[in-house]
């Protein structure tokens, strides 16, 4: 019997590799606003789980419920989550950075627990999707229209591409665009008053830097980028759902942030496809069934992304292309 | 009420600042003073609740879910005394410890459902192991990292990845179903015209027997007094001369032992899953903010009101929203006073 024989259907599945891209490409979207937080102005969000599901609830709910358009919902939607963000920014943001990190991730859970029960808005534990009696209504119908045209394009130089093609795409050239900008800010006076704050605030403050006012709009950018990945979630899967947005996701994408390295946007896109590839890859692996059931496989992915934040915590703080100095902080 | 009684205990002359700041001299002021402090205002908003809760409900009602909120804050206090204790004194917030809770639970489910063990032998067994584990941990993972000066979002960090391997590992040993261990939840007992289960009413008795038994030690105890003492100041303490790496091991021995027990109590009253303790974690912070951060016996007081506000909560609204109590003390704590309500103000 062969214990680890790799079966290369997997591997050469370019569908399973589109799904895992889009994946991958949704966690970077993500970590690039936790980058700007911890890595560039040293606030530790722990709540970028809720962004996602602010953008992603407002956007459906404008669709199913209020009768929006499909591409007006999505500006609305980014701007109810970078609202919120700031609403949330005005209080907390005062506190110290440990505080910070707990009354985040509790505020995410709140907004989850909120989406749970409020089941006339949020359609409870059953989530967000679309009727079948009523399919006209749907916010991924306009998205299926655009995604149909670039397919239908991309089928001139590639036979039959897959469904999620046009998502990957789309996702990933976000990614490249927001690093694009991202680094262009970073560059600006702006971006060195964010970098002045992570060093040292109260010399920021010294030098008349309003840093509250600059923290908050850190953190209002890094919700723009949540509720985009929150779209990214809800076009992929069809369907908006409480448990999508656990703090696990923010956790998964802090792993992402730190295999990238602290203080390197483009380190966040490679720690993505990197960490993403590594998990899913797995699957590839064929594991005889016993002892390896399918939640013995789902432990072995969370023991990997467990091992992987310890190890690169012990012994290289600054992940894959981040600099020592930058992980400092804190200290 | 001397806020900050580690060091005072240790150092009589260090209160001397303090004292000029509580003392007040004029008798009359005496009202005022105790309404200027937040653990007076606490209780007496406390007291209102209740008697607006009995008054609109009755006090059969409020008697009962209080009742239930005693099992559940037990719960709460336990985890979070040692949370507290460790975050006090080595500035580690540590987001493992819901899984030392999830740990011991399923320590004794190998005692006492797989072994076929009495419960009793399954709790010592779980507050053993998880305080090794403890222990273990320490050794291996936490003194290491501060040998090298880690910074607080690379131990914030850690403690994230060590959750999941602990996660992982129950998950994998005892996969994602649904357990529960070998007690008597059908049963109830009378009391007072109050029901409540027999495994319930065990809980509540265990768990404000150990809470008893941990303010006595810590208060009178020298090894009580040198953890409150790191907790306050871990360079001074050394400086006194205290075996600061000896109490830290006993600290960590101390929190499992406790995190374990707590894991044990909440798979009891209810079931095993490996979020189990994860989702206990942050109304467990919650009482770790609200009685103020290395403030053992705050934890402990914070972690019960946080357990019977929980349980009151569903005498207005829906039970559904009952976890997001613990949530919403957390955050109000957070944003009005950070330093929680027996805490001085620090920088926060």
């Amino acid at each position: 019997m062969t214990l680890l024989a790799v079966s290369l259907d997997a591997i050469t599945n370019i569908n399973f590799w589109i799904s895992v891209g889009v994946i991958a490409g949704t966690y970077a979207v993500v970590a690039l606003g936790l980058q700007l937080n911890t890595g560039f102005t040293g606030i530790v969000n722990f709540g970028q789980a809720a962004f996602m599901a602010i953008g992603a609830y407002t956007m459906a709910i404008l669709v199913l419920k209020a009768g929006f358009s499909f591409w007006l919902s999505l500006p609305c939607a980014v701007l109810v989550t970078m609202l919120f963000g700031v609403v949330i920014g005005l209080p907390s943001l005062r506190l110290r950075a440990d505080y910070f990190a707990i009354v985040t991730i509790a505020l995410a859970e709140v907004v989850r627990l909120f989406a749970q029960n409020a089941r006339g808005l949020t359609g409870g534990n059953e989530g967000l999707f679309c009727a079948t009696d009523d399919p006209s209504n749907c916010y991924t119908n306009a998205w299926r229209d655009l995604s149909d045209h670039i397919n239908n394009f991309v089928s001139n130089f590639w036979g039959d591409p897959d469904s999620l093609f046009p998502l990957l795409l789309v996702i990933w050239a976000t990614v490249g665009i927001s690093i694009f900008l991202l680094r262009r800010l970073q560059r600006t006076p702006w971006g060195r008053v964010l970098r002045a704050i992570r060093e040292d605030e109260d010399a920021a403050l010294a030098l008349g830097k309003h840093t509250l006012v600059y923290k908050l709009q850190s953190l209002a950018i890094s919700a723009c980028l949540g509720a985009i990945a929150g779209f990214f979630l809800a076009l992929n899967l069809a369907t908006v759902h409480p448990l999508d947005f656990e703090p696990l996701v923010t956790f998964f994408a802090y792993s992402v942030l730190i295999l990238g390295g602290l203080g390197s946007y483009r380190g966040v896109a490679v720690g993505a496809a990197l960490f993403w590839f590594v998990l899913e890859g797995t699957r590839f692996i064929d594991l005889p069934d016993p002892p390896f059931t399918e939640t013995r496989i789902a432990a072995l992915r969370l023991a990997i992304t467990g091992l992987l934040l310890i190890g690169l915590m012990a012994f290289r703080p600054q992940g894959l292309f981040g600099k020592r100095e930058e992980m400092v902080l804190g200290e | 009420m001397c806020t900050n009684p580690g060091l005072a205990d240790m150092f009589p002359g260090m209160e001397a600042g303090q004292a000029a700041e509580t003392v007040s001299s004029v008798s009359g002021e005496r009202l005022k003073e105790g309404l200027r402090r937040p653990w007076v205002i606490a209780v007496l908003v406390i007291v209102a609740i209740f008697l607006a809760l009995v008054v609109s409900h009755g006090l059969h009602a409020v008697a009962q879910t209080g009742l239930n909120g005693l099992s559940l804050g037990a719960i709460y206090a336990l985890g979070a005394v040692g949370l507290t204790l460790v975050y006090g004194i080595l500035k580690l917030v540590n987001f493992a410890q819901g899984d030392f809770l999830t740990f011991g639970a399923y320590m004794a489910y190998l005692v006492n459902v797989t072994w076929g063990l009495p419960l009793v032998i399954a709790i010592f067994w779980a507050m053993i192991a998880t305080a090794l584990l403890g222990l273990l941990l320490e050794r291996v993972l936490w003194a290491p990292m501060r040998a090298k000066h880690a910074g607080f979002l690379q131990l914030i960090l850690m403690s994230i990845g060590l959750a999941f391997l602990l996660r992982a590992v129950v998950q994998w040993f005892w996969s994602t179903d649904i357990r529960i261990l070998d007690v008597d939840t059908s049963s109830t007992v009378n009391f007072l015209g109050l029901h409540i289960g027999r495994t319930q009413l065990v809980v509540v008795i265990i768990g404000v027997i150990v809470i008893a038994a941990i303010g006595v030690m810590l208060r009178f105890t020298p090894l009580g007094k040198r953890m409150r003492a790191l907790s306050d100041d871990l360079e001074l303490a050394e400086t006194a001369g205290i075996d600061t790496r000896r109490i830290i091991s006993y600290t960590w021995i101390f929190a499992g032992a406790l995190a374990g027990l707590a894991g044990v109590l909440a798979a009891a009253t209810t079931n095993l899953y490996p979020e189990l303790g994860f989702e206990l974690l942050l109304p467990i912070f919650a009482a770790v903010i609200l009685g103020g951060i290395g403030d053992a016996f705050g934890a402990l007081a914070a972690g019960l009101v946080i357990g019977v506000m929980t349980e009151w909560s569903t005498l207005v609204i829906d039970a559904r929203w009952k976890t997001a109590v613990g949530f919403l003390v957390l955050i109000i704590v957070l944003i009005f006073r950070p330093q929680g309500i027996f805490g001085k103000a620090k920088a926060v």
